[in-house]
């Protein structure tokens, strides 16, 4: 070693030279951006794969809130069509086309039902009634109600009988079939002109009432039928006999007719002077629907809600309603919970103590007894979503607060604190300048969370009918789901989408909760999921 | 010694609280308009009745009768909608039977699944069996009660036949709450109730165990020569129980709350239906027992929560500084 340091080669002065000679040595200015708290949070966010997909699933569903009134333009949300109630999803060109969604539901026919069922379609091809028809005569009309018969199955039932029935599937729409309508005259001239225009049937024609006519406000019955509504033939001595349901066999028809055999499309029903009188006619009411709505189909996507509107729209109303909800409670917690936590944990001692006082009698009061006082106070002066707000605003913020007092409190003694004290800054500058920003992490994520928990409550709230939302103009899910309650057998659309929304919008927003959490603070990972 | 101060000062902030709630929700309820009685053969009766509970006086004088009525004879008011001149406290205490038999029932179910379920996925944390049982359990958490309620009326009612739609009435019951007939019709709503809440726990009790799991102590245990089981067993298991069974206690106390989804839906003549009933049918006496015990029960549970921690894990004396 000793040897090594002796024998230094001798390097000759000009081979040394300055390596930075000529050049700025200052430090570099850095190539890429600085990473900061939120850039960091964003980066892990990104990482959670399960907490990314929730989040564009909840983008998809508030898109969907919105632009579902824009891509269905045949009817806006407001529209109702009570005779259309609880029918399924039902696309009248995709039910063409493809097959799918064509308002179809499963059942059992009898075979006083079934006969009922397929003279519908009959009866709608027979607008210029030859009567008399057969009953295969038009298994593709495109009114015939009927989409599949399956073979018959034959039971005993409960009195020893032997039944048969047809499993097979039914328009529901087409089902309605044909209904009485009372009209003024000038009207009547307008039907005509459209059914010109259009080339589609309007007018039927009417039904005698005599005593083959049983059910006479039902305009379905267009044959003959005996007291118990199954379709019969007459003979000349007025003899009636029950007709066998055979695929090709003949129904008799039980027209209206004038003097010359020809049907009778509509008649006087009432009204004193010219101007005034009322017509009865029989139409058919999906083409009536059209006429009626400006030639639109009856198109949902969704199929109808309980009392006739478009569930597709109410649904997305329902959605918009949460969304405003949720996402305005979560601010107004967000900014009532910074300011009191702050001047809780800022200030402490005695202050606190009150304030601790306040909130623990606020958060005393169970939210659904806060929830119904409101509703039965001002519901009426203000309208049940503000009442609503207030309600959560009362006792919202508490949790938000709770955590910023924490944070406060471990932040407040700090030497950088101290420094700023020292160097003149004012009280108000402290607390938002030098602690607030180290709660943000913990305040973001609890008003993230906030919003799953309000959509919640709201949809119990409205399910459970203390804040009352069944309006024209605004709906919540849970309504939905509560007018779906007794009927939801018959119809299970009803049920299952509005709950798949809500579970999906629920199941979401608890990922997104997970993963910003995880974001902002690291610490906490995996602990709760 | 200062354990029980510390419980003393608790009960007394409660008291108050629920003082303070209870003025407030008598304010806010006498103030609402009354429905003057119908029936000409009801009205003196009636009348006479909101003379002597001061209906006519100012709020502050009627709160004042209030009170004297329910600390000197128990007298929580009158129903006049729900049971034409019964009792109050009488109407609300008829109906705690099968809200907690349902609640009870339920968690008596959803404990052991849901703790079972927590360790089997705590043990293997980080294989399928775990990833099978976290996600489904943050599915079950998310989705609201009421579509479950909805899913087992559909398929174990209406497609199946096996359970009947509603929670049968006491007459129909044959006049007992224990029989056969009544528990039958009262395992949709429990399981209805039980899906969350076993879910929670799942997640709890996964979520505190792996921790405990984690910590040095297990390792001192396996160098003991103890098997992985048996560590498990005495030295993990134990202390993941420290906060889970406070919350099993506070939801025993809970469980007098009820659920007013579910209560709703199989149609269950409980507290939550009864607190239904008495909005709609402005049965304003009902109404503010009803808030009272809501009120109380919260306020009890949390204290409950705070307490047991001390009881069953020596170490947190709350209070003790």
């Amino acid at each position: 070693m000793a040897e090594l340091n002796k024998n230094i080669p001798q390097i000759p002065a000009e081979k040394f030279s300055f390596i930075h000679e000529g050049e700025r040595i200052s430090d570099k200015k850095f190539d890429d951006k600085p990473i900061g708290y939120f850039k960091d949070a964003w980066i892990r966010f990104r990482k959670n794969r399960a907490s990314v997909v929730a989040t564009v699933i909840i983008l998809c569903i508030f898109l969907y809130a919105f632009i579902a009134p824009l891509l269905i333009t045949n009817h806006d949300s407001r529209f109702m069509d009570d005779t259309y109630a609880r029918k399924p999803s039902r696309i009248a060109w995709l039910r063409d086309n493809l097959g799918i969604m064509d308002g179809g539901v499963s059942r059992e026919f009898s075979e006083k039902n079934l006969i009922y069922a397929l003279g519908l379609g009959v009866a709608a091809e027979d607008w210029e009634g030859k009567g008399n028809l057969k009953l295969d005569s038009a298994m593709d009309s495109p009114y015939q109600p009927v989409l599949e018969i399956g073979d018959p199955e034959t039971f005993i039932d409960g009195t020893r009988q032997e039944q048969t029935v047809w499993p097979g599937r039914i328009d529901s729409y087409l089902e309605v079939g044909f209904v009485y309508k009372d009209i003024e005259q000038h009207q009547l001239q307008d039907i005509l002109a459209w059914q010109e225009a259009t080339g589609k049937q309007l007018l039927y024609p009417l039904i005698a009432d005599n005593e083959w006519c049983v059910d006479v406000n039902n305009a379905n019955y267009w044959y003959k039928t005996n007291a118990r509504l199954y379709p019969v033939t007459v003979n000349e001595w007025g003899e009636a006999t029950r007709l066998k349901y055979k695929e090709n066999m003949v129904l008799e028809d039980n027209y209206l007719r004038d003097a010359d055999g020809n049907p009778v499309y509509y008649k006087y029903w009432g009204g004193g002077s010219v101007e005034t009188a009322q017509y009865r006619i029989r139409v058919l009411y999906y083409n009536w629907f059209q006429y009626v709505n400006d030639g639109a189909l009856p198109d949902y996507l969704m199929g109808t809600d309980s009392v006739g509107y478009d569930l597709a729209l109410r649904i997305a109303g329902g959605i918009k309603l949460s969304l405003l909800v949720a996402v305005s409670v979560s601010l107004i917690n967000f900014v009532i919970g910074a300011l009191y936590g702050a001047v809780e944990g800022y200030y402490g001692g005695t202050l606190d103590l009150i304030l601790e006082r306040i909130s623990d009698i606020l958060n005393g009061v169970p939210f659904i007894i806060v929830a119904t006082l409101f509703q039965i106070h001002l519901a009426k002066k203000l309208g049940p979503v503000p009442c609503l707000l207030f309600a959560y605003v009362v006792t919202g913020w508490i949790g938000t607060a709770y955590r910023v007092r924490t944070q406060f409190y471990r932040f407040k003694n700090q030497e950088y604190v101290m420094a700023a004290r020292t160097l003149g800054a004012s009280d108000s500058r402290i607390i938002w300048k030098h602690i607030f920003p180290n709660t943000l992490g913990t305040l973001i994520t609890s008003s993230a969370l906030v919003i799953p928990g309000t959509i919640m409550s709201e949809s119990m709230l409205s399910f459970l009918g203390i804040v009352k939302l069944g309006t024209a103009d605004a709906t919540s899910l849970g309504t939905l789901l509560s007018d779906a309650k007794g009927i939801y057998v018959n119809a299970p659309h009803l049920m299952l989408y509005p709950a798949l929304v809500i579970s999906l919008l629920m199941i979401c927003f608890n990922l997104f909760g997970n993963g910003l959490r995880d974001a902002f603070n690291p610490a906490l990972r995996g602990v709760e999921d | 010694m200062k354990m029980t101060k510390y419980v003393i000062k608790r009960i007394l902030l409660m008291i108050f609280v629920l003082f303070v709630i209870t003025t407030i929700c008598f304010m806010l309820i006498r103030a609402l308009p009354r429905e003057m009685p119908q029936k000409e053969s009801e009205k003196q009766a009636i009348l006479e009745r909101w003379e002597a509970l001061g209906y006519n006086e100012p709020l502050l004088k009627q709160y004042g009768i209030y009170l004297k009525n329910v600390f000197t004879e128990g007298d929580f008011g009158t129903s006049w909608a729900i049971q034409f001149r019964v009792d109050a406290l009488e109407v609300l205490t008829s109906r705690l039977a099968p809200t907690v038999l349902i609640n009870v029932y339920s968690l008596l179910f959803s404990i052991p699944i849901g703790i079972l379920l927590g360790i089997y996925a705590a043990i293997r944390k980080n294989r399928w069996q775990d990833t099978l049982i976290s996600t489904s359990v943050m599915i079950f958490v998310s989705v609201p009660s009421y579509v479950y309620a909805f899913l087992v009326q559909y398929f174990l009612y209406f497609k199946l036949g096996w359970l009947p739609m509603d929670v049968s009435s006491l007459a129909d019951a044959g006049g007992s709450w224990f029989s056969w007939k009544m528990f039958h019709s009262m395992i949709a709503p429990v399981l209805a109730l039980s899906f969350g809440s076993i879910a929670g726990l799942t997640r709890f009790t996964r979520a505190e165990l792996t921790e405990t799991l984690t910590s040095d102590y297990m390792l001192l245990a396996r160098t003991k020569g103890l098997t992985h089981a048996q560590a498990t067993a005495r030295h993990a298991l134990k202390n993941a129980m420290v906060p889970i069974l406070p919350t099993i206690i506070s939801s025993f106390v809970g469980i007098l709350g009820g659920s007013f989804i579910i209560e709703q839906i199989f149609n269950v003549p409980g507290v939550g239906k009864l607190y239904m009933q008495s909005i709609n049918l402005f049965d304003y006496d009902v109404f503010m027992v009803d808030c009272i015990f809501y009120t109380g029960i919260g306020l009890l549970a949390n204290i409950l929560v705070d307490l047991s921690y001390g009881f069953i894990d020596p170490r947190i004396r709350m209070g003790e500084k």
